[in-house]
């Protein structure tokens, strides 16, 4: 073994290091929108991983910008590594909005962004604006994706700003209702491409 | 400079990370702690380094019955008084079983205000009571987009009630925002930690 030397405060040519931490939550991917119809992490494709090596899946994403105007920021899942996004979802949907000028603060179920038994994307965050600041972050947590034995439960927290000038912060959560594995998730505008944007992809242990 | 020595095995000394590891994606940036604090800021490393921000309040106790844990953002010269459009939204249960509920809570909200935000209800100040939540902010250097923001906490209210509060929105900004500032509607931080993590 070649002896590892120090550099300038740093230690430089080590690549391991199983006596130090790394954290329990690793950055797996991160992807950048340039006009983009859509954003894919596909278990097994460009260094992604979506399979039993965590348990728990984190994506954040970070203001993602449609090309038009009035539109939802939606997702699906695959079985199939990508070949197809039409996983069953049954799903609830909530959300806190507010206007810019005052009006209309409140707190209500959207049946609009809910799905029973359906293979459509779900919706994340609806009515996004496309002004030149507006923009989608949001959190969105995947359990288990592997499993084959159970659905796969999701949960969100999205907050956005809507065409109209209304701060929107979204609550979506469900299950993918099989028990396939789900080894890619798809992000997507109901219409029109991502015009920018990023989207990271964390893996998070258990032990 | 001083040559860095190995010690039993471990590395002492060493200030930066080899490049070929992976490291934690939540990096501690900065803890402040209370004590009979009139506010708590934040007002370095916040910048392009990190897309996403996190400040993790642990047990902040108030010392002003009643009162409300509150935040804001500077989005250039020294004042926190960014413009901010924000919702409110809280789920309560009493000790006693009584009352409890979800509620979008109207007039705690803010629509294009350069107020404080209240990310708590009304805290207690008895000797156990105190409030915990986490903040997370997006992309604050951003000169292009709003800055979003969302918040979750639960805290033992001073009316002897656990309750969970849900606060989002964004400061209506193009500037960067590069600071961040605590404090509570009344009187000071009687304590508490507050930790601020870059997500990498």
């Amino acid at each position: 073994m070649s002896i590892v030397k120090y550099n300038n405060n740093s230690i430089s040519d080590v690549t391991s290091g199983a006596s130090l931490s790394s954290g329990a939550m690793t950055l797996i991917k991160t992807l950048t929108a340039s006009s983009s119809s859509s954003l894919s992490f596909v278990d097994g494709s460009s260094d992604v991983v979506l399979d039993n090596t965590y348990p728990i899946y984190l994506f954040k994403i970070i203001n993602c910008h449609p090309a038009s105007n009035d539109i939802s920021f939606q997702f699906q899942g695959s079985t199939d590594t990508g070949s197809s996004y039409g996983v069953t979802i049954t799903s609830s949907h909530f959300r806190a909005t507010h206007g810019e000028d005052g009006s209309s603060g409140a707190l209500a179920y959207i049946t609009a962004g809910d799905l029973a038994q359906s293979t459509s994307y779900q919706l994340l965050g609806g009515s996004i604006g496309s002004d030149a600041d507006q923009s989608v972050s949001a959190e969105l947590i995947v359990f288990n994706p592997s499993s084959t034995t159970f659905v796969k439960h999701f949960m969100a927290n999205v907050q956005s700003i809507a065409h109209s000038n209304r701060s929107n912060n979204q609550y979506p959560a469900g299950y993918f209702n099989t028990t396939s594995a789900v080894d890619a998730f798809n992000f997507k505008f109901s219409s029109g491409n991502i015009d920018s944007g990023t989207i990271k992809l964390y893996g998070i242990k258990d032990s | 400079m001083s040559l860095k020595f190995a010690n039993n095995n471990s590395l002492s000394a060493i200030d930066t990370k080899p490049s070929g590891l992976s490291g934690g994606a939540l990096t501690l940036l900065s803890t402040q702690t209370a004590s009979s604090s009139a506010t708590i800021s934040f007002t370095s490393d916040i910048d392009s380094t990190y897309k996403e921000y996190q400040f993790h309040f642990i047990d902040i106790h108030p010392a002003t019955d009643g009162s409300q844990f509150q935040i804001n953002f500077r989005d250039g010269g020294t004042d926190y008084d960014a413009t901010k459009t924000t919702t409110f939204f809280q789920a309560y249960h009493q000790e006693s079983g009584g009352a409890s509920g979800i509620q979008y809570a109207t007039g705690l909200d803010l629509a294009q205000s350069t107020s404080f935000q209240n990310i708590t209800g009304d805290l207690g100040n008895q000797n156990d009571e105190c409030g915990s939540g986490i903040v997370h902010l997006f992309d604050p250097s951003s000169t292009t987009f709003v800055k979003h923001f969302t918040t979750t906490e639960i805290a033992q209210q001073n009316n002897e009630q656990a309750v969970s509060v849900f606060t989002a929105g964004y400061c209506n900004v193009t500037a960067a925002i590069d600071a961040v500032q605590f404090k509570m509607s009344s009187g000071n931080i009687d304590s508490g930690t507050i930790k601020m993590y870059g997500v990498s």
